[in-house]
């Protein structure tokens, strides 16, 4: 009897042995990996990713790949900014260098976050809810913003731009645009906005707003499609905006709007998840949900912006498009056109970047953080 | 036209055991006896964890998802707060595979299958049990046979000691952060054979509480220490439940009302530049509930129950800001609110065909409805509509020291939509088998094993969502094997007054695990069938009580083991988390209770140990890492009796260490807090 409870006793004791204690918590420290070899030539050095992080998880970060010696770093913010109570923040949305200084915009955090773009240390933090993307033109910042003025239907809020003078790192003006406005363009002293209306299932908003930067009002909404997103703009003045469909019986699409007249002059019918501009080439992939398989049909492209015609259907030439689950991310190295493109997996678990050769074979692959998105290349001063 | 085909079906098969019992001989009614409700618990057949009496009156938790946190094998989510969300899971499959019941009739939520433990108080519960696959017994209600894990409920019925007529307890509540707690329940006897309680509890708390974040640099300097208050985890609510308890001639009935009215936050994820959010949810539950049972022969016994459940919840989400002097929202928008509807009546029949072979049939109904009023959104909402009949079929027998006990359960559950695209019909059969063995005669030592098959029906939001439901879904499918032992060791021989410990290995495989799969935008997830889980875990549960002169002690330890691990494929793919153990889900935990009881002094000391787990971003690195939790909670009560009266006080002393804890990843829990309880018994 005695025995068996000292051995009951005994058992009980090796348990708690294995089981852990509680440790003082050290911030989330950077891992290095060196992924390619490095290389001298361009101006371009690197290049920052940013994570979005899941919603609620606090996850977003900021990985840096360093061309001169080929090393890719995730997670460099908690390191360089200790100080910064819970870091980073909640779902990074757009990340973007313009001078000496990178835009983080982080949109459950509610602030675009300035870092140093050398040193990524913290400059400023400035408030603003519910923010989206960022774009640049003179000394100004562009953000734009999916809140409104509190209306009794939840779902009624118009959106925002902001202008952000990127010296003072101010809020100066605002600007109401359409509903949940996401990326924007600047051409001739105008500023078009692709309005979403994501909030507003199935009433999505059809707009682009067009702003004129001297007055900041709007002058002008261009009918486009519906649950507009992402914008690129080519040297002619086109503007290509792609459309999300509203996922059952409008299918996403690619539209183009001609920057002299401003009003639509296309409709491509290219499903269009994400687009990438380089010099002519139009990068673009698209995912998109099938009812009857029960799973996502990914096609990747690449539109010839002088023609406006699909010059190839094929962005990775080797198969290694199979590997990717969901690709989220695409970026083009301006200077040697490799091609980026990064895999969010179910945009739970830890995703990938994946790097390309013009050509499209996979040159190397490495793991990044939570839904690795969004790509800025840092140049030379 | 159909439905009223199947109402008569099933009418006929409710009054089939009256038709029956019409033909049996009623000369065998024999002398009036008690029917006692808990039954004859066939323990070694199926691994069950009870908290009563004493140990639950006397631990420091106030509703059912704090105590259950002392069962091995049991997780529960807890987002802190007074008024946070705290649901429970059984082995790590999955909330939706726990079967909560009150007072023998299940909890049911349609919309989210979630039910939320929080805020069912502890001050009018008698005990909680919980079964690993199911209830030892075969005398109850389909649905009793269809979950993985049952926890039962069971409230405080009225005991009156002599003469006595009336029952009155009166008691307040209240702790070092705002919090204010009065309740009283009243239990009065109106004839011999029908009593009747009452009891109401009103809880007031801004919930406001400091918690802490810090972070140290590498080499070991403060990075960042941050204290602030939790806010947004107020709440207000009102409990009234009511009961009359009867007996009859070889059986006994009751009826209950409830009713839970509460306003509260709903605190959401502390982040940075965000440690605050306006996230608020206000409930009606009301339900009314029967039951009946009655021995009509020796060998035929019959129980019915009926249920009637009106559900209330209304959701809102309106954070505001400002910006250049102007209020705008901050982050999205909702006001919605739900209105659930839940009719259910089951009827038992068990027979005893020998002495030691029973056989019983149940057969369950259920009717589920969701309306909604959904403010701005405009896409259609889908009103579904539920019918489900459940029938099962179960034995037991008994041959020497073994024993056996097999269900089957058929499922049909057919819907009804107003708008959009309905779930098909499906019927699904799934059985159990439970073995039970005690080789030796002279020794309490029991064997145990068992296989179950068990599914979950998608819930009303898995189906119906708007743009992210998805209406062919299938069932989930879980399958469970456990062998494991209990010993008893001999009473009153040697130091201990009782000493008893169990152990059970186990070993689950989730089929067609529901998941939200990702699609091209990150704010739309289709729900799918394509989730892969394995589980397997060690429970070990020790009991033992013993005394010294007049102190008894009593203590009650558990350790589990558990590994669950997510093999799911997406598109064939495997993710960079394949084969990693599931969010929130410790390899360690354990739990210890000891309470000592001298003349009318009570000392309880209890203890939770949670070991190191993964949080939602499931992949198992170091970022995604969750420290292990322990609190330790004291409590002393003493009670003091005036003539008629009898006083107690109590003092409690929660997470004494004071830990800057958190259950779920950003959502911080309570630090130390003291709570004070005062009640007056007439």
């Amino acid at each position: 009897m005695k025995k068996i409870t000292a051995k009951i006793i005994l058992s009980l004791c090796i348990i708690l042995a294995f089981a852990s204690c509680r440790e003082d918590e050290i911030i989330f420290p950077s891992t290095d990996k060196s992924v390619a070899a490095p290389r001298s030539d361009g101006n371009i050095e690197g290049f920052y990713l940013l994570n979005e992080g899941n919603m609620g998880m606090n996850r977003a970060s900021i990985d840096v790949f360093n061309y001169r010696t080929g090393n890719y770093t995730t997670d460099i913010y908690s390191e360089r900014n200790p100080t910064v109570v819970k870091e980073l923040g909640d779902v990074g949305n757009d990340i973007k260098i313009y001078g000496n200084k990178v835009y983080a915009v982080i949109n459950c955090s509610n602030k675009v976050e300035v870092i140093e773009k050398w040193t990524a240390k913290r400059i400023k933090k400035i408030d603003i809810p519910n923010c989206r993307y960022v774009t640049f033109y003179k000394d100004k910042a562009y953000v734009s913003s999916y809140s409104g003025p509190v209306a009794i239907d939840p779902n009624a809020e118009i959106g925002f731009v902001a202008e952000i003078d990127t010296i003072s790192l101010e809020i100066k003006r605002k600007v109401t645009v359409g509903y949940q406005p996401e990326q924007m363009v600047v051409h001739n002293g105008k500023l078009y906005v692709a309005n979403s209306g994501g909030y507003r299932v199935p009433n999505y908003d059809r707009t682009v707003s067009v702003i004129d930067l001297e007055t900041f009002k709007e002058i002008k909404k261009i009918d486009v499609g519906i649950n507009l997103y992402s914008m690129q703009i080519d040297r002619r003045g086109d503007i290509y905006v792609s459309s999300r469909g509203d996922y059952y019986n409008t299918p996403s699409n690619l539209f183009v709007i001609d920057t002299k007249t401003d009003e639509k002059k296309m409709q491509l019918d290219i499903p269009v998840s994400d687009t990438c501009l380089v010099d002519d080439l139009l990068y673009f992939y698209s995912v998109s949900w099938s009812y009857l398989t029960n799973s996502n049909k990914i096609i990747y492209g690449i539109l010839d912006t002088k023609t406006k015609q699909i010059i190839t259907d094929k962005i990775i030439t080797d198969g290694t498009e199979k590997q990717i689950m969901i690709p989220y991310g695409l970026q083009v190295n301006p200077e040697t056109k490799e091609i980026y493109i990064t895999d969010a997996q179910n945009y739970v678990v830890t995703g990938y970047i994946y790097c390309f050769t013009p050509e499209g074979k996979l040159k190397w692959k490495t793991t990044a953080g939570n839904i690795p998105a969004h790509i800025a290349f840092i140049t030379k001063n | 036209m159909y439905y009223r085909k199947k109402i008569l079906l099933f009418v006929f098969i409710l009054f089939i055991p009256f038709v029956l019992h019409s033909q049996v001989d009623t000369d065998s009614l024999r002398v009036l006896k008690e029917v006692i409700l808990k039954g004859k618990p066939y323990q070694e057949v199926i691994p069950v964890q009870t908290l009563s009496g004493k140990l639950l009156e006397n631990l420091s938790s106030h509703n059912v998802a704090d105590a259950l946190r002392y069962f091995a094998g049991t997780q529960i989510k807890d987002y802190g707060g007074l008024g946070g969300l705290k649901t429970v899971d059984v082995r790590n499959m999955g909330t939706h595979h726990v079967g909560v019941f009150y007072d023998g009739i299940q909890l049911g939520n349609a919309q989210n299958g979630v039910t939320d433990l929080g805020k069912y108080s502890l001050d009018d519960m008698e005990s909680l049990t919980m079964y690993n696959g199911q209830k030892s017994e075969i005398f109850q209600s389909a649905k009793d046979f269809a979950a993985a894990s049952t926890i039962y409920l069971r409230t405080k019925r009225p005991v009156f000691i002599g003469y006595k007529k009336t029952n009155l307890l009166v008691r307040f509540k209240t702790m070092s952060i705002n919090y204010f707690d009065p309740s009283f329940r009243w239990e009065q006897k109106l004839s011999d054979k029908v009593s009747m309680s009452f009891s109401s509890e009103y809880i007031k708390s801004n919930g406001e509480y400091k918690f802490r974040y810090k972070r140290n640099n590498l080499d070991g300097t403060i990075a960042y220490d941050t204290t602030a208050t939790r806010h947004n985890s107020d709440i207000e609510a009102l409990r009234v439940e009511s009961g009359l308890y009867g007996k009859i001639n070889k059986g006994s009935w009751d009826a209950k009302l409830y009713y839970y009215d509460s306003d509260r936050g709903a605190p959401g994820a502390i982040v940075e530049n965000k440690f605050s959010d306006g996230f608020r949810q206000y409930d009606k539950n009301f339900f009314t509930q029967a039951f009946l049972v009655k021995d009509f022969t020796e060998k035929y016994k019959f129980q019915a129950r009926a249920k009637f459940a009106y559900d209330y919840t209304h959701y809102v989400a309106r954070d505001t800001t400002n910006i250049l002097g102007e209020t705008v929202t901050e982050g999205a928008q909702s006001d919605d609110s739900y209105y659930q509807q839940e009719y259910y009546i089951t009827a038992v029949n068990m027979y005893s065909i020998l002495s030691n072979w029973d056989v019983s049939l149940s057969t369950d109904f259920q009717y589920n409805r969701l309306n909604a009023t959904r403010r701005g959104i405009q896409t259609q909402f889908s009103y579904p509509q539920r019918y489900t009949t459940l029938i099962s079929l179960a034995s037991t027998y008994r041959i020497g020291g073994f024993k056996a006990l097999g269900s089957v359960i058929g499922t049909n559950v057919q819907e009804e939509v107003r708008y959009n695209a309905k779930a098909p019909d499906k019927t699904e059969f799934t059985p159990a088998l439970f073995l039970g063995y005690t080789p030796f005669k002279n020794y309490d030592f029991n064997l145990r094993a068992f296989a179950k098959r068990i599914f979950r029906m998608p819930t009303f939001n898995d189906l119906y969502y708007t743009m992210i439901g998805s209406s062919t879904l299938r069932p989930e499918y879980m399958n469970q094997y456990d062998v494991g032992f209990t010993y008893n060791f001999p009473q009153n021989k040697g130091f201990f007054d009782k000493f008893s410990f169990q152990l059970d290995g186990y070993y689950t495989n989730t089929k067609d695990k529901i998941i939200a799969a990702p699609t091209g935008n990150l704010f739309r997830w289709m729900m799918t069938n394509i989730g892969q889980v394995e589980g397997k875990g060690i429970e070990s549960v020790l009991n033992m009580g013993t005394h010294f002169g007049k102190v008894n002690l009593a203590a009650n330890l558990t350790y589990t083991y558990s590994e669950s691990k997510d093999y799911t494929k997406f598109g064939g793919l495997e993710l960079s988390s394949y084969g990693d153990q599931i969010p929130y889900t410790p390899w360690h935990s354990g739990s210890g209770i000891l309470n000592a009881d001298y003349e009318t002094w009570n000392f309880n000391y209890s203890f939770i140990y949670v070991g190191k787990r993964y949080n939602g971003n499931v992949n198992n690195i170091k970022i995604n890492e969750v420290q292990p939790w322990y609190t330790h909670d004291l409590a002393v009560q003493k009670s003091f009796a005036f003539h008629n009266y009898k006083l107690k006080g109590a003092v409690e002393l929660n997470n004494v260490l004071n830990q800057n804890y958190e259950v779920i990843y950003n959502y911080p829990m309570p630090g130390r807090t003291v709570k004070f309880i005062i009640s007056i018994e007439l």
